[in-house]
């Protein structure tokens, strides 16, 4: 009872960190960033390439790593999507096609001497070695990390979109772009910013999260599945909606495994997301997008 | 009286003069623009006229019947391996006819066409192996059955926003993949093997050409009924045509049914083409590849994504040598497309075929 508890949360902890920096992006400026997925294990290959390659300090590697994917996230928005804004169908399609690009460039084997990431040999160091007991439950010490870790992250999120004047002007572009606009909040430098702090937001949980496993490029498709999984659950767009959302698919999950066994995670993903869409569409906290959501 | 050029300058500066502009604000004066006309020909051949004389009547069917001969002819020309290509082409060209479709006259984005082939490809794998019954018969009833299934599992996210269906068909084959990979059914991580395959290479090409020929005519016959314009009117503005009293999520429903028909189709003849189904019938390559082609070939216009799928496939053929290089020169080429020229080949080519263009002063 008390694992289920503690690992259930770790779990929930875990995707609401996938999650949180979709739906910031999705919130601020309706672009669904299909690249999250990859910048998640572009970030992973990108520390360990620094800790093995270049040998650099871990945390700096960490750091580095997490500026880099928040340049790509910028990158993603000035380049490509900023010419598309507007056009609903060709934003999907090309955020899309540079999430794969980074996905299956990773993949890449022979081009000029660069061997692709193939095989599960790669694997990030945790923080710190070792168990400890709660309250009867073993747990390492990086899946507490992970925990802490995300509270944290959230609650700065929630600290910044709600304190400082960058994050209440990305609140104001999620609430009514118009009204923001004629305040003088310039949308496009709100989608790069937000792009960026979602990227980062991606990099920051890949860190984290990689660790517990290994490093491969089809954690990406998985990621960005749970992600979208927690995205529609929670509401496309509602923050608080992510957060809850993460708890109840990381206690769903964990429950049909412990009862079920491991092999219906998957099945459990499906119903969920089948049943939410049946009966309550714009999800569970997706409250003020009601009109716009049902057709 | 004054010269043309003197009075431009002058209404120039007068104008100018009046709104107090200063002299830092850039004024674009464009001295010609470039202005298109249709060609005369094209506006006699668009009623009863077309009959006037061969040369309206050629107008219209020269290229429809280049494009049926050329695809009928190709076989011809090509030998062994490349005409298994082809058959491959077919199959992305029925599934870019689908995304077009789904995309720019329903406005759905359907970034999982790997779930339309591999539920065909499935059902018809099943029916083979289990019962037993030849291509004939499991290739209509897996196309009708799999569009069925995939149409069951995209109807709730129908009912919303077209975000939510570019979300869910994206989830759906990889998800699909892990259920199958986890429960171990339908043959798991191999697959199914031993199945009927087609009697020989004449017969493989001239079904999947022959669909793809029926299908593109099919469909664009379709696009110009009431039918197709319902649909393009719940692209352009939903809240219109639910005002006119038009159930939008059943028309959708009905778009997406016709669309992984064509999809499902692709799915089955490709079971049978290669005499397996497998989990990577849901491979990302069969979702990225139709996109890429119909970006390239031009959204819209029905014929410029075949045209894009067998261009596009034969390049990936030949770069087969690099591995996954093919992918991300499929989605660089998608992105070079829609961000520089997003009107795409075929856009490009009607246009210069119907109208013609010159300078003219402003």
């Amino acid at each position: 009872m008390m694992d289920i508890l503690i690992y259930g949360t770790v779990n929930s902890v875990v995707f609401a960190l996938m999650a949180v920096g979709f739906t910031l992006v999705y919130g601020v400026s309706r672009l669904p960033n299909f690249a999250h997925g990859a910048i998640y294990v572009l970030v992973g290959f990108l520390t360990w390439s620094f800790v093995h390659d270049l040998k650099l300090f871990y945390p700096l590697a960490i750091f580095l790593s997490v500026c880099i994917s928040s340049l790509i996230g910028a990158l993603i928005y000035r380049l490509v999507l900023i010419r598309l804004r507007g056009l609903p169908t060709s934003e999907i399609i090309a955020s899309f096609a540079v999430g794969l690009i980074i996905l299956e460039g990773l993949r890449l084997q022979g081009i000029g001497g660069f061997k692709g990431f193939i095989g599960p040999f790669y694997t990030l160091p945790s923080f710190i070695d070792g168990k400890m007991k709660i309250l009867d439950v073993l747990i390492d010490y990086q899946r507490l990390i992970v925990m802490g870790g995300g509270f944290a992250i959230i609650a700065s999120l929630w600290l910044f979109t709600h304190y400082t004047k960058m994050g209440l002007s990305l609140r104001a572009i999620a609430q009514d772009e118009q009204a923001a606009m004629m305040l003088g909040i310039d949308s496009d430098r709100a989608a790069i910013v937000s792009l960026s702090i979602g990227s980062a937001l991606a990099g920051l949980a890949a860190v984290i999260i990689l660790p517990l496993g290994n490093v491969v490029v089809e954690a990406g498709y998985r990621v960005l599945i749970y992600a979208l999984a927690v995205c529609i659950i929670g509401g496309l767009g509602s923050w608080a909606g992510a957060v809850l959302a993460s708890f109840v698919l990381g206690f769903a999950m964990i429950l049909s495994t412990a009862l079920f066994g491991a092999v219906w995670e998957s099945v459990v993903l499906v119903g969920a997301i089948i049943l939410i869409l049946i009966f309550r569409p714009s999800g569970l906290l997706g409250k003020q997008k009601e009109l716009e959501e049902r057709v | 009286m004054l010269s043309p050029d003197a009075l431009r300058l002058t209404i120039n500066g007068g104008f100018k003069f009046n709104l107090g502009l200063h002299g830092s604000e850039k004024l674009n004066q464009q001295e010609r623009r470039k202005e298109r006309l249709d060609r005369g020909i094209k506006v006699r051949t668009e009623g009863l006229y077309a009959l006037l004389s061969w040369r309206e009547m050629s107008y219209l069917l020269v290229p429809r019947m280049v494009l049926i001969l050329g695809l009928l002819f190709i076989p011809l020309l090509l030998d062994m391996y490349w005409q298994r290509v082809l058959c491959v082409a077919g199959v992305y060209a029925l599934l870019a006819l689908s995304f077009d479709f789904l995309a720019e006259f329903v406005g759905l984005v359907c970034l999982g066409g790997a779930f339309f082939i591999g539920s065909g490809g499935y059902i018809a794998g099943l029916l083979n192996h289990w019962m037993g019954w030849s291509p004939f018969l499991t290739i209509p009833i897996a196309t009708v059955a799999g569009a069925i299934v995939s149409t069951l599992v995209l109807l709730p996210c129908l009912r919303l926003r077209g975000i939510y269906f570019a979300i869910i068909s994206f989830m759906f084959p990889l998800l699909t993949v892990y259920v199958i990979i986890a429960l171990n059914i339908f043959g798991g991580t191999e697959g199914i093997t031993a199945l009927d395959t087609f009697p020989n290479i004449w017969a493989d090409q001239y079904l999947i050409l022959g669909a793809v020929i029926v299908s593109l005519f099919a469909m664009r016959r379709l696009v110009n009924e009431d039918f197709g314009l319902i649909l393009r009117s719940i692209k352009d503005n939903d809240q219109a045509v639910k005002a006119s009293g038009i159930s939008i999520t059943s028309y959708k429903t009905k778009a997406v049914f016709i669309a992984s028909l064509t999809g499902c189709f692709g799915g089955a003849y490709l079971c049978h083409l290669y005499g397996w189904v497998g989990i990577s019938q849901f491979a990302m390559d069969f979702s990225i590849l139709p996109i890429a082609a119909t970006v390239m070939g031009g959204m819209g216009t029905l014929v410029g994504p075949v045209l894009g799928a067998f261009i596009l496939t034969p390049m990936s053929e030949a770069l087969r040598g690099f591995g996954q290089l093919r992918v991300v020169l499929y989605c660089l080429i998608l992105i070079g497309f829609i961000v520089y020229k997003p009107e795409g080949l075929m856009n490009y080519l009607k246009r210069k075929f119907h109208q013609f263009e010159h300078w003219e002063d402003v």
